[in-house]
């Protein structure tokens, strides 16, 4: 019986201690890159560690600080677009009455259900002819309609979630439609579009294969950076801007149940 | 209220649905008639990275679902809470992990000095000699099942969380073991989840293009990087949209396949 039972200890630790390295085993390798001055074949870990590179990187006349406060100006835009655009969109939706609703719910999750280079290459042609590619703007609209399914799918699951009640006992006590929105509606919704917005910021951030297309080689955000050092050999430059993209990535998974509560996630897509 | 949709519905069309529609007309036009001519070139050129996406997205897929399943399967069957507790901790951590970031994880990872091998040789499992790069098409794979497998397996388990424990307890009360009331009882009941996971990771993988760039810089290769060449190279858009265009068929046909196998449940898809 004790012989099976440690049996059974030693086949767990042996499967999820091989999980964990094959998890973590990357991240720590390219930790380790982060941190190295020299490393080449044959040597199994850095002849060399420094901050070196880190110096290099974050110089104020470094790319990386360029890059990261491109990709985050465009994060931002990108948050303000979708919003402005999915918040009334996301109020209309949550009515169960809406004409086409669920053929509505569906455009927005186009642009994720295509495999996305082939159109992504076309965008950049007619960017072209109307002076939009290179330009954050034109980043910026790529990113955003990409965006879109979260930020209009969560805002109406949000919207959804709300008890009409209490729009009615507004509207009854003599509140407007508009001011019964901005005091009542729109502050329980809150929750839900502040965790859409999250998701489509990081969208955003991480997006490759857009900028690649529509914005290279004028634009560099930090994903086109690590793309570019990665590819040139650069170890050390591709793996710090990849720490810098990891930290808010695994931050927002770490605490996603906070952003996203489950009477809303229950509502998403229907 | 519809109005409310429009400025939304526009972003769409005028981003989307019409660049879609110019892939489409682009794809099946040369010199202003329309022709099959991009098609016939791009088989005689890529055909061989056509079956080699089709083969690394299955393979990835397959793999991806299987992992998925047990994972899942374990965090609703598990007898240990410790083991079970750790399980839940660890699996999702690729989760929200950028393409672009896990490409150049597993470009240090899996190279021929990389972590991977030296541990493989520290074990005694791998003579020094013998280690070699996995930076092709078996990197790919690993990045992907890395990549998208915690969010299958997080719809997956989420599915079978919310399940109807009494037939998984009289099954247990009736000495099946766990393997068996995974695969009869609580697969079947969250197919419809890991159908609908699979194909939006199908999907993903099917858009990627760093991943393919970055860890397989030979031939063959992914339909994307193609397609990225032809336009960086050659701004040949005609044999670009034709390799766009089978790779909507492919997505088409896998949606489709599932479309169909609902409707023969009886069940909305």
């Amino acid at each position: 019986m004790i012989r099976n039972l440690s049996m059974g200890w030693f086949a767990r630790a042996l499967i999820l201690g091989l999980l964990a390295f094959i998890i973590f085993g990357p991240l720590l390798n390219m930790a380790l890159w982060a941190v190295t001055e020299k490393w080449y074949f044959p040597h199994k870990l850095p002849l060399e560690y420094g901050f070196h590179y880190w110096e290099r990187v974050f110089r104020p006349t470094g790319h990386a600080m360029e890059s990261l406060s491109v990709s985050i100006a465009i994060a931002l835009f990108t948050v303000a677009a979708c919003l402005a655009v999915s918040i009334p969109a996301g109020y209309a939706l949550a009515r169960r009455s809406l004409p086409w609703r669920s053929l509505f719910l569906l455009a927005f999750l186009l642009p994720q259900a295509f495999p996305a280079v082939a159109v992504y290459i076309n965008i950049g042609k007619i960017f072209y002819t109307i002076g939009l590619n290179g330009t954050i703007l034109g980043v910026v609209l790529v990113h955003t309609v990409h965006g879109l399914v979260f930020s209009v799918w969560i805002s109406t699951a949000a919207f959804s979630a709300i008890d009409s009640e209490l729009e009615e006992a507004a509207r009854n006590i003599g509140a407007s439609g508009l001011r019964t929105f901005f005091t009542v509606t729109l502050p329980l919704a809150m929750p839900g579009i502040m965790a859409s917005a999250i998701f489509v910021f990081l969208e955003s951030l991480d997006e490759f294969t857009g900028t690649f297309f529509v914005g290279v080689p004028d634009i560099t955000t930090l994903p086109i950076l690590l793309f570019t050092a990665s590819m040139e050999g650069n170890y050390q430059v591709a793996s710090i801007t990849a720490l810098i993209l990891l930290v808010p990535s695994v931050g927002f998974m770490l605490f996603i149940e906070r952003f996203l509560k489950s009477d809303v996630l229950a509502k998403v897509g229907g | 209220m519809i109005c409310l949709v429009v400025p939304a519905l526009l972003l769409v069309i005028a981003l989307f649905i019409y660049p879609l529609a110019f892939s489409l007309v682009t794809a099946f036009e040369r010199e202003g008639a329309w022709t099959f001519a991009n098609f016939t070139k791009a088989y005689d050129f890529y055909s061989l990275d056509i079956y080699f996406t089709v083969i690394i997205i299955g393979i990835s897929t397959v793999l991806i679902g299987m992992i998925s399943v047990a994972i899942g399967g374990y965090l609703t069957l598990g007898e240990n809470p410790l083991a079970v507790a750790i399980l839940k901790w660890l699996y999702r951590w690729p989760l929200f992990i950028p393409f672009i970031v896990a490409g150049q994880l597993m470009r240090t990872f899996l190279a021929k000095n990389g972590m991977m091998n030296n541990m493989f040789i520290e074990a005694g499992l791998l003579e020094p000699l013998q280690a070699t790069s996995f930076l092709d098409w078996r990197g790919i794979v690993i990045t992907f099942v890395w990549k998208q497998t915690p969010f299958v397996a997080l719809l997956v388990a989420g599915a079978m969380a919310s399940l109807d424990r009494s037939t998984i307890e009289a099954a247990r009360n009736l000495g099946a073991k766990r393997l068996r009331i995974l695969l009869q009882i609580v697969v079947p009941q969250v197919q419809q989840t890991l159908s609908v996971g699979l194909i939006l990771s199908f999907v993903t993988m099917m858009s990627v293009l760093s991943v393919p760039m970055m860890l397989n810089a030979k031939t063959p290769t992914m339909l994307t990087v193609d397609m990225a060449f032809r336009i960086n190279s050659y701004g040949d858009y005609g044999v670009a949209n034709a390799l766009g265009f089978i790779s909507y068929l492919m997505t088409g046909v896998v949606a489709w396949v599932y479309l169909r196998q609902g409707v023969r449940k009886g069940g909305a898809p």
